[in-house]
């Protein structure tokens, strides 16, 4: 089928507006949050409903034409990445909350909601939807769904996967299918926990039944400072081993501090080597409590400054800061590549320092800004891509920084997803077998490869030309040698 | 070795090249549930001597083991730093192991408040058909670089590989713990575990059996002395005993018939009415079926399917009812699919799961 057959036989049941293949139209969808790649798309659609989206893939498939879903288009690793010879499937105007049931404490919502539209509508029932990942105003719960977002709070309450409890599906056929059910468990295999995270890659989620959870009575934020990173990286060590599971904890290097407090004024410690937020919630009684326990903590690992948010205002003006950090690095760099390996707690200080010499030796800052408590990593590289080969040379920072990760027995990716950006990454992390079992299990759901194709896994050759050495989980071939 | 990775491999080549399917077995205390194996000549694989810790930091809150690692032992070193397994599984028998807990995917009183042993698998190292030794997932606690094979393989009653390694996250076991009852009707208790868990309570488990309420509180002494004030009821004596018969299905409820139909379905579900006895669990998301050969099956299925949910015939007769509930056309044939990837020869606990595979 032509392209303009392709037009037509969509224009027989979408309005002209939801079909766009004019090129200014469909100039602002050929890139997502990761705008260093850039691909026009075929052919843009905007379906309003699941009936739509059913009859848009049956063309697909029987013309096997590649179609790639997009929700908010925030995704940081390219997931969203046209297809030139493919239709965009935006999911964005299927944005209608179905029903909340302030009971059963479910939601369900079609995938074009916005993450904090759910916590909105619950809010009246004091209830809330958990995970909070930064982009949570503007992000759809599809793509959360596609790249099993977290957020701030997942140390305490879990992932995408942890909050999600049915997909509805469509799968490349066009076929619906219902994946988890209103009860905790479903019969068969965990094929909930198959889709999330997936990255579009094995069917098509039209409909998406949340867990809403019960409002802290209160939450409290300790702020501490640090003159050495490696004191902060061992508090946080410690809060753990206390037994102490904070709702969140984050933490910020020099570099940071000062974009943020420059940006901000949130009142942080300016000679501080690190700052640490570290957030407790629940009952009153219960945060009283911790508050007190982590306070000690931090004292007894030399912070060298400590404050206790004292109301509400005072707790959002130091979470201000450590929010504002990725337009912070805007202000101060024209460009800047957003990183995400997670690492064990117990190698932030080695990791940190090896990204600084690596920070030395490319010629290119780097901000430090993290989900501390699950060694999730966000390195910022600051680079102007209006110099030539500067995007590069941070590319290969960025790939050397995520070497690190695997090494220190990390991952690539804690929460971005691999898209389009990763793959090389990918090879390092997997050797060819779990490669060919992933091929595999997409190929289960999608034989033709037409869902997101070229993303998320890397194909074989792609390895091959690499040559890429499988770096596998801290047993490095001469594992004495420092490679920072 | 009859206990290393490369005699697994041997074997499951073996089992492929002759087509002869192997049974997998950990402390075979689980053997009773699922479906029935079902080919006569299974050879059996037994994995309950690669058992052993493979790497243990409180502070990562993270634990890996060998899947023959017996549950008793984990938990103990565990307990050691104040740590547990937070899905509180049922052992079942004294040789369960963590690859059986991991591969029937059953989580016990705690489920409904701090999550199921799917949502604590980080990582798992299988064997699948082709006997390839594969990595999946990791030791932490956010991982999203490929598909997650970690909890696919949760619950999967072994259908699709071998376990040999899993990470787990753990977390700390609450400082102070007490059990509640109060007399209630069944309608009523369904209400109050729907009140109850719309406010941020330490609530840990809930239970009621036989007119009356229980419910455990875990977490800081603060709270829980709070949260006590507010729930109002009589507090159990051993109450930790009460959980853990429950959990392992000692307490009497479970042997009052001949069959045992586990229901998991929408929490807010007012009572069923089946003949028989029935306890609900994890806030009204679990109802307990005892009862006997004369209820039919399709009636509870159809009522578990109506209430937004599933039954399983955890125990009773096998022979002649399938375990677990049935799958959509569409759904059986994606999961012959998946099956077919990871184990082409269809050796691994065929019947297990379902009599298709």
């Amino acid at each position: 089928m032509t392209h303009l057959e392709l037009v037509s036989s969509l224009l027989t049941f979408l309005p002209r507006e939801a079909v766009l293949y004019e090129t200014e139209d469909l100039k602002p969808y050929e890139c997502d949050g990761l705008s260093a790649y850039r691909q026009t798309p075929m052919i843009v659609v905007l379906p309003q409903a699941e009936e739509e989206v059913v009859k848009i893939l049956q063309i697909c498939h029987t013309t096997k034409t590649p179609v790639v879903a997009r929700g908010a288009g925030t995704g940081l690793s390219g997931g969203a990445l046209p297809h030139t010879e493919g239709i965009l499937l935006s999911l964005a105007k299927l944005k209608r909350i179905l029903e909340i049931d302030p009971v059963a404490r479910i939601a369900r919502v079609q995938p074009g909601v916005r993450n904090l539209a759910i916590s909105e509508a619950a809010a009246p029932y004091g209830l809330y939807y958990a995970p909070d990942p930064s982009s949570q105003i503007a992000c759809t719960i599809g793509g959360n769904v596609a790249e099993n977002s977290g957020g701030v709070h997942c140390l305490k309450y879990g992932l995408t996967i942890h909050n999600i409890l049915k997909l509805r599906v469509l799968t490349v056929e066009g076929q619906a299918i219902e994946i988890g059910s209103s009860a905790l468990d479903s019969p068969g295999y965990d094929l909930l926990a198959l889709m999330t995270g997936s990255e579009g890659m094995l069917g098509i989620v039209t409909e998406i039944t949340v867990k809403l959870i019960p409002k802290p009575e209160k939450a409290q934020l300790v702020m501490a400072a640090f003159d050495d990173i490696q004191k902060a990286a061992d508090a946080v060590a410690s809060v753990i081993s206390a037994g102490i599971i904070p709702a969140g904890m984050e933490m910020m290097d020099k570099i940071t501090i000062h974009a943020v407090e420059d940006f901000l004024h949130a009142g942080y410690d300016l000679e501080a080597a690190a700052i640490l937020l570290c957030e407790a919630d629940g009952m009153a009684e219960e945060v009283a409590d911790e508050i007190q326990k982590i306070s000690t903590i931090m004292q007894e690992s030399g912070a060298v400054k400590i404050s206790v948010s004292h109301d509400e205002t005072e707790r959002l003006r130091f979470w201000a800061g450590r929010k504002a950090a990725f337009p912070a690095a805007g202000r101060v760099s024209p460009d800047y590549y957003c990183m995400d390996g997670t690492i064990p707690r117990k190698h932030l200080a080695q990791v940190l320092h090896g990204i600084e010499i690596l920070s030395a030796e490319y010629g290119l800052r780097c901000m430090n800004v993290f989900h501390a408590g699950d060694g999730n990593l966000h390195p910022l590289i600051l680079y102007n891509a209006n110099q030539p080969g500067e995007l590069e040379k941070t590319e290969a920072f960025g790939a050397r920084i995520l070497e690190m990760c695997i090494k220190a027995g990390g991952t690539i990716t804690g929460e971005h997803g691999v898209g389009i950006e990763k793959l090389d990454q990918m090879c390092l992390q997997f050797k060819s077998t779990e490669r060919n079992l992933f091929h595999a299990i997409k190929a289960a759901f999608d034989s033709d490869g037409l869902l997101n194709p070229g993303k998320a896994i890397p194909a074989l050759h792609r390895c091959a030309e690499l040559g890429a050495m499988h770096v596998h989980r801290g047993e490095d071939k001469f594992p004495t040698i420092p490679r920072f | 070795m009859l206990n290393t990775v490369e005699h697994f491999i041997h074997v499951i080549g073996a089992a492929a090249r002759n087509k002869k399917p192997l049974s997998i077995r950990g402390g075979n205390s689980k053997h009773f549930y699922g479906g029935r194996l079902t080919e006569q000549m299974c050879d059996t694989l037994n994995v309950a001597t690669y058992s052993g810790l493979v790497n243990y930091e409180p502070s990562e809150l993270v634990v890996t083991a060998r899947a023959g690692t017996r549950l008793t032992d984990l938990e103990t070193i565990l307990s050691e730093h104040h740590q547990m397994l937070a899905f509180e599984p049922p052992h079942f028998g004294e040789n369960a192991t963590l690859g059986g807990c991991i591969a029937t995917g059953l989580s016990g009183p705690r489920r409904a408040y701090t999550g199921a042993v799917r949502d604590f698998v980080l990582g798992v190292r299988i064997l699948d058909g082709r006997g390839d030794d594969l990595h999946f997932g990791g030791q932490v606690m956010k991982n999203v670089a490929g598909y997650d094979v970690s909890r696919l393989m949760t619950g999967a009653m072994g259908t699709l590989g071998v376990l040999l390694e899993v990470s787990l996250k753990v977390l700390p076991t609450p400082p102070m713990e007490i059990s509640l009852c109060m007399p209630m009707k069944e309608s009523e208790a369904i209400n109050k575990m729907h009140q109850w868990a719309s406010k941020p309570l330490p609530i840990s488990a809930t239970c009621f059996y036989d007119g009356n309420l229980f419910v455990r509180l875990s977490g800081a002494e603060a709270a829980v002395h709070a949260a006590r004030i507010k729930i109002g009821g009589e507090e159990i004596n051993q109450g930790e005993l009460f959980w853990q018969r429950i959990r392992e299905h000692t307490h009497t409820f479970f042997s009052s018939g001949t069959r045992l139909w586990r229901l998991s379905i929408k929490s807010s579900t007012p009572p069923l009415l089946l003949p028989g006895q029935q306890l609900i669990e994890w806030g009204g998301a679990l109802r307990w079926l005892a009862t006997d050969e004369n209820l039919n099956e399709k009636r509870v299925r159809s009522q578990a399917e109506a209430a937004g949910g599933h039954a399983t015939l955890f125990y009773g007769d096998k022979l002649s009812l399938q375990a677990f509930h049935p799958l959509t056309t569409h759904m059986m044939a994606l999961h012959q699919r998946l099956k077919q990837k990871f184990d082409p020869a269809g050796i691994f606990n065929p019947g297990r799961m379902y009599p298709e595979y």
